[in-house]
């Protein structure tokens, strides 16, 4: 109970000044004040690791009685899914931006992932793909009078195949050789596969609204929104994963790190080059059918310098 | 003599049991054979009276979507009859009617299937594992039905679409879709809402959304051959 007393004494310096300007003033209870103030600090510091040591003192006072909950009972899922709305939000948020000081996974997730955010980012980001895409493909080409538009759905299960193939096998691949590093180098660390996931799935939210913004037509500004996307998502994932592989050899990290960025960045673009293709050759497909039976003399040539005027537009 | 006797009688006649009151009656129990009478009729009654009765439910249910009140008939007496209805039909009228589909673009009969039941599944589930106090088919049966505004949106649109194309035809399906959607996002929560933890409605309601949207864009991208 020493603290307690460190405390005292130095109330005892500001309680004399306020004594020196209000005689009557009750020093017990602005004690009792200024304790609980601090005792709150206390607590509240202590309240991020404090969660997690209520839940080892629970763990310990129920561990001979029970065990962590079996994978196939629901509230064992049912951990994954303990966010509220702000705290969402908030990891949102540092994914998009990142802080050289604050590590993802220690100050966001606080060793806390969940699957919330990873799975709807990638449902949102597979449609709003689709959806897209299509809509980019009308307004190239809705000029022509021999285009018929059409809903394009199969993009959808192309998109989600992509989305949630990269959301998932790239964090297990990831978390599988840091794994292996970590049993060849001690000091290497490793993130539990969860929180590989889980930062792979919120920093893929920032492709949501670049996608929505690539339907503007003018290419310049897609490839600048498609690099400066990647960039900052990219950056978030260096920084979470730089703590890990820093001990390790400088080829293993150098190489590891170029590998993620660049399979992010190859997301990114092989995305922009199948659903926003301004090729000229892309709209010919979609227009084919109804010209085998009009005029099957306007071939290729003619209607290619024809769609090409109205691509570069 | 006998007035002292009567007096001892009178006392007697205190603690025994007065003659007004009858001694002897049935001990029987009385059994109520209504119930098994009950079970017997359910099945004995003609399949039209049992056809018609789930269809005053189901239809009961359909009015209460289209007027969303905190009424607790959806929940409480859920059937997963009107949901399979409407996908059905939705999944229907969302064909082109082109003999080759290949050139229609539009989602297959298969694809809006599964969009529609998977899609409630796993926002089911998500409501669920957010610690929502809903139970699986309640919550399957409310995001089910509640796809009716958006049946009725597009046999609306397919009605508008036998007129001539052009913006104006677009307009109008765009506003129909968009107005049956708000309808139907509405409709759901209000019901599912009020079964999620007060910090994560907004958690659970996001899927909603995107669900219903996602059904309003394959209604409001849909062009016949």
């Amino acid at each position: 109970m020493a603290a307690p007393q460190e405390l005292t004494f130095h109330e005892f310096e500001e309680a004399t000044d306020l004594l020196a300007e209000t005689p009557g003033a009750p020093t017990i209870s602005s004690l009792g004040e200024v304790q609980g103030h601090v005792s709150l600090d206390v607590d509240t510091e202590d309240q991020e690791d404090g969660e997690l040591g209520e839940e080892n003192d629970q763990t310990r006072l129920l561990g001979d009685e029970k065990q962590s909950p079996n994978f196939w009972t629901f509230s064992y899922h049912q951990s994954f899914f303990d966010v509220d709305t702000h705290q969402v939000l908030e990891r949102i948020k540092s994914s998009l931006l990142p802080v050289p000081s604050q590590n993802f996974v220690r100050h966001c997730l606080g060793h806390h992932p969940d699957l919330y955010g990873p799975f709807w980012i990638c449902a949102t980001l597979a449609f709003t793909l689709a959806m897209s895409s299509n809509l980019a493909t009308m307004f190239q080409n809705w000029r022509e009078a021999s285009f018929h538009y059409s809903p394009q759905f199969h993009k959808v299960t192309v998109a989600g195949i992509t989305v949630y193939c990269y959301a998932w096998l790239v964090p297990m691949a990831l978390w599988g050789f840091l794994r292996w590093r970590k049993g060849v180098r001690e000091h290497v660390g490793c993130y539990t596969f969860l929180e590989t996931v889980c930062v792979y799935g919120y920093s893929l939210f920032i492709y949501i609204p670049t996608v929505v913004l690539w339907l503007i037509p003018i290419s310049g500004l897609q490839w600048f929104l498609g690099v400066l996307a990647t960039s900052l998502s990219g950056a978030v994932l260096l920084l979470t994963f730089w703590p890990l592989v820093r001990s390790d050899t400088k080829i293993v990290s150098a190489v590891l790190l170029t590998v993620m960025v660049a399979l992010h960045a190859l997301l990114a673009f092989g995305c922009k080059l199948y659903f926003f293709q301004s090729l000229p050759s892309r709209p010919i497909s979609v227009t084919q059918s109804p010209l085998h039976q009009t005029t099957p003399r306007l071939l290729q040539p003619p209607r290619g310098t024809e769609v090409s005027r109205t691509a570069n537009v | 003599m006998a007035e002292a006797d009567e007096r001892t009688f009178l006392g007697l006649s205190d603690v025994s049991i007065s003659e007004d009151i009858p001694v002897e009656g049935e001990i029987t129990v009385p059994m109520s054979s209504h119930s098994q009478d009950d079970d017997y009729s359910t099945l004995d009654e003609p399949v039209k009276e049992t056809i018609i009765r789930d269809l005053k439910a189901v239809g009961k249910k359909f009015v209460h979507v289209m007027y969303p009140k905190k009424s607790n008939a959806l929940l409480r007496d859920w059937d997963l009859w009107g949901p399979l209805v409407l996908c059905v039909s939705l999944a229907l009228m969302l064909q082109g009617g082109s003999v080759d589909s290949k050139e229609d673009g539009g989602p297959q009969f298969a694809e809006v299937f599964v969009i529609v039941w998977f899609g409630a599944v796993v926002i089911t589930l998500n409501s669920k594992l957010l610690g929502g106090t809903i139970s699986f088919f309640q919550s399957l049966c409310v995001l089910g039905y509640c796809v009716l505004p958006l049946t009725v949106g597009m046999l609306v649109c397919r009605l508008v679409l036998l007129a001539s194309m052009g913006p104006i035809n677009f307009l109008i399906r765009f506003i129909v879709v968009i107005a049956m959607f708000a309808w139907s996002t509405l409709a759901s929560t209000a019901f599912l809402a009020d079964s999620q933890p007060p910090n994560r409605k907004a958690l659970a309601v996001y899927p909603i959304f995107l669900f219903y949207f996602v059904i309003s864009w394959m209604i409001l991208t849909f062009t016949p051959h």
